[in-house]
């Protein structure tokens, strides 16, 4: 692969002592307190507590009672350049991500124009350069504008910095197209990332199908119109020997069929979101638009066996799918309203509160589980050890704030999670070696 | 109560209170002169985004039976079609005070989205697949009139359930006065899930017999993109309710119009167990009672909430 996967906007090395934080990063074996001395961007030192003395001129940050974190990787988001930047763009979303925690993202495809040629990936590119807060790579099309007919040029886009490759917002329906893109990735590498849906079974539907879209009169999505994809592609995938990434999974049968074609050998990886994890169904019933995404919030034994998935590591890794929506979009009857949440800024507090606090999954691994998107998609997975580049999160895991009370870093505001009462702030991001967030601190000082 | 969204909202006391009203409601309408001051320089604007004849004209004339003004809008030739959200029509409309707006889409909620917009009182005439809750209580006060009440009565209601507004809000609101709901079709026109609701699902008509209402829903071809039986002729085969079927001590019913040959036969229709025109005359009593409930004694102006997205 020729060109840098990821890429992001002129920076300045941080130069920074972090004191006395919590280090956790259970793949590097550390949860303990430490000092930890950035500097020129690098993890420079790592030392007890008060043990190293910060170099002249150099900024603390005092963190006794806070937790370091790797920064979170999240493979899946769409930060809507070119064509809809009145939902967001580089810098909107990549501010998001920072804000979130995260250190780096990769953005899908369907966006006006699709991202279908190398052409228009070398310029989305040259934005990313310009503007992007956070590193980002990018996703480009299997198909032609996303129409699942004629493959892109996969070969070249590749050689333009695309990381892997997907219809997201579409199923690629046609058998026979993916198994073509398949091979021919044997050629050109890069995953193939897939959003699973059987556009026959779910066609029309606004929501999933259950007792709450019955009462509601709102055409369903039955869970088998996803869970029959994964299936159908797990096999391909196995037959050809490809490697296939399942994007944000919402259902237990999905999540089945993916342990099925794991144990066979198949080269397979899933993803699953922060709403799938925390919500059903039962929060549509308000018909609440920022409770409308795709795939559809599923029922309770769904959102148990997602979490057990995620715990016991058939699903691979958290990805929010963050989908920023207009305002005038989203304030329209619930059938009308376009699908997707926005998640960057939300994902971790969301999960600590919802599945950490509750003994549902330790916090060690739901670090893991938030930096595993890396490796998938071919990067390096954030470590904290000395000499590493410097992504890191420092989080307050005792800060309790209503989500959006301080309003959003990204243009958008439909976040699912809007309101609720969350615990874990994050204070400070480090990506790619500089500051890319911090927290913001209003205070009068006197004159 | 500031709006009518959704049966779901009513007890079965609110609901009691309502067609009790009707009642008396109903002896106005056998006068010579059929109207009452009670709503005497009140606006009430119907704002129609699906074509209706029968639910609109039925809240024009009550409005006027109870002397308020009438605003028609519908959506056809307007700014809609200039690509006006709803939200803007709505806060347009708001901008002449309507007391109450009757409002009907084919979105599930959009009554409940527009109550939050403005301060006029909503009725919601039909949001979507969702509800219906006129149509509903107008039934209640039907089947009261026909057979003194409900409670324990067995009803059956059969056919196009996944598309109809009207089997929702009438599965809750009979239930809700004490009645046993079977809903009966073909199983791609029952949704999975239903029997959340409260009732029973059967996807023949051998056991009509035990019923003692049977309320047919109307095959909307009109809204059916796809095939969701094999043809009308089968349809009519397995669940058309005829005279062989309709047992002489069981009523009828229809939220109409009547597809003649396809959920009813024609000589079922004209039979005297047949309520359907009873529950058009019910139509305007009920509304007049709604409306009544809604702005009756109300002046002050409602609060109106704080604009939020959706």
């Amino acid at each position: 692969m020729a060109a840098h996967p990821l890429i992001h906007g002129p920076s300045t090395p941080a130069e920074l002592l972090l004191a006395d934080v919590h280090v956790l990063d259970s793949r590097a074996g550390i949860d303990a307190r430490h000092d930890v001395l950035v500097r020129d961007g690098h993890i420079a030192e790592l030392g007890e507590p008060g043990a190293i003395e910060g170099p002249e001129g150099i900024e603390t940050v005092e963190g006794r009672g806070r937790h370091l974190l790797p920064a979170f990787v999240d493979p899946h988001v769409h930060l809507r350049t070119p064509g809809q930047e009145h939902k967001e763009d580089l810098e909107t979303g990549t501010r998001a991500a920072a804000a979130g925690g995260f250190g780096a993202v990769i953005a899908m495809p369907n966006t006006d124009p699709v991202i279908d040629s190398a052409p228009l990936l070398r310029s989305l590119r040259d934005a990313a350069a310009r503007e992007a807060r956070v590193p980002v790579g990018f996703l480009a099309a299997i198909t032609r504008g996303l129409a699942g007919e004629d493959m892109t040029e996969m070969a070249e886009l590749r050689e333009q910095g695309a990381l892997g490759f997907t219809d997201d917002g579409r199923s690629v329906s046609s058998a026979g197209t993916l198994r073509k893109a398949l091979q021919y990735q044997r050629l050109c590498g890069g995953v193939i990332s897939l959003h699973e849906e059987d556009p026959t079974l779910s066609h029309g539907g606004s929501m999933c199908e259950g007792s709450v879209s019955a009462a509601l009169g709102i055409a369903g999505i039955p869970t088998v119109s996803e869970s029959t994809m994964v299936a159908r592609d797990a096999e391909l995938a196995m037959y050809e020997s490809a490697r296939v990434h399942f994007q944000h999974l919402s259902c237990a049968a999905s999540v089945q069929a993916l342990a099925h074609a794991r144990s066979a050998g198949a080269r397979v990886s899933a993803e699953v979101t922060p709403h799938h994890l925390l919500l059903t169904d039962e929060s549509v019933r308000g018909l609440d638009t920022r409770m409308k995404m795709n795939p559809p919030l599923a029922g309770e034994s769904d959102r148990q066996a997602l979490i057990a998935g995620l715990r016991e590591g058939t699903i691979d890794c958290v990805a929010t799918d963050h989908a920023p929506h207009a305002r005038e979009e989203k304030e329209v009857p619930f059938e009308q309203a376009p699908m997707g949440t926005t998640g960057l800024e939300t994902a971790f507090a969301a999960l600590y509160t919802g599945l950490v606090l509750t003994g549902e999954l330790p916090l060690g691994l739901l670090v893991q589980r938030m930096t595993a998107g890396a490796a998938l998609f071919g990067l390096t997975t954030p470590t904290i050890a000395t000499g590493e580049p410097a992504n890191l999160t420092l989080v307050d895991l005792d800060a309790e704030y209503l989500a959006g009370e301080r309003g959003w870093e990204s243009r958008s505001e439909n976040c699912c999670f809007a309101g609720r009462r969350l615990h874990g702030r994050v204070l400070l991001t480090l990506a790619a070696g500089a500051v890319v967030y911090r927290e913001r601190v209003f205070s009068v000082v006197a004159a | 109560m500031n709006h009518l969204l959704s049966i779901e909202d009513l007890d079965r006391a609110a609901i009691e209170r309502i067609v009790t009203q009707a009642a008396r409601f109903a002896e106005v309408s056998d006068r010579e002169i059929k109207k009452v001051p009670a709503l005497r320089g009140r606006m009430v604007l119907n704002l129609f985004y699906e074509a209706s004849t029968r639910t609109r004209s039925s809240f024009e004339l009550a409005a006027k039976r109870l002397s308020a003004d009438v605003v028609n809008f519908a959506v056809n030739g307007s700014s809609v079609e200039k690509g006006e959200s709803l939200k803007d029509t709505v806060l347009t409309l708001s901008a002449h005070k309507p007391d109450a707006i009757v409002l009907r889409t084919p979105w599930a909620g959009a009554a409940e989205l527009v109550s939050r917009w403005c301060s006029a009182a909503i009725v919601n005439a039909g949001d979507g697949k969702h509800e219906h809750p006129t149509q509903a209580l107008l039934d209640v006060y039907t089947l009261r009139e026909r057979l003194g009440g409900i409670d324990g009565a067995s009803i059956w209601i059969v056919g196009d359930v996944a598309h109809s507004r009207v089997a929702r809000s009438n599965i809750i609101a009979f239930q809700r006065m004490g009645a046993h709901v079977t809903v009966a079709g073909p199983p791609t026109l029952i949704p999975r899930g239903i029997d959340a609701l409260g009732c029973e699902v059967r996807y023949t008509l051998d056991d009509l017999g035990s019923a003692d209402v049977v309320y047919a829903l109307r095959m909307q071809r009109e809204r059916m993109s796809e095939t969701w039986v094999p043809s009308l002729r089968e349809y009519a085969a397995w669940y058309q309710i005829n005279g062989r079927r309709l047992h002489p001590r069981q009523v009828l019913m229809h939220p109409g119009p009547v597809n003649r040959g396809v959920e009813l036969a024609g000589e079922v229709v004209d039979s005297p167990q047949a309520l359907i025109a009873e529950q058009v005359q019910a139509g305007v009593v009920v509304r007049m009672a709604v409306l009544y409930e809604l702005l009756a004694g109300v002046h002050v102006p409602r609060p109106v909430p704080e604009p939020q997205l959706a």
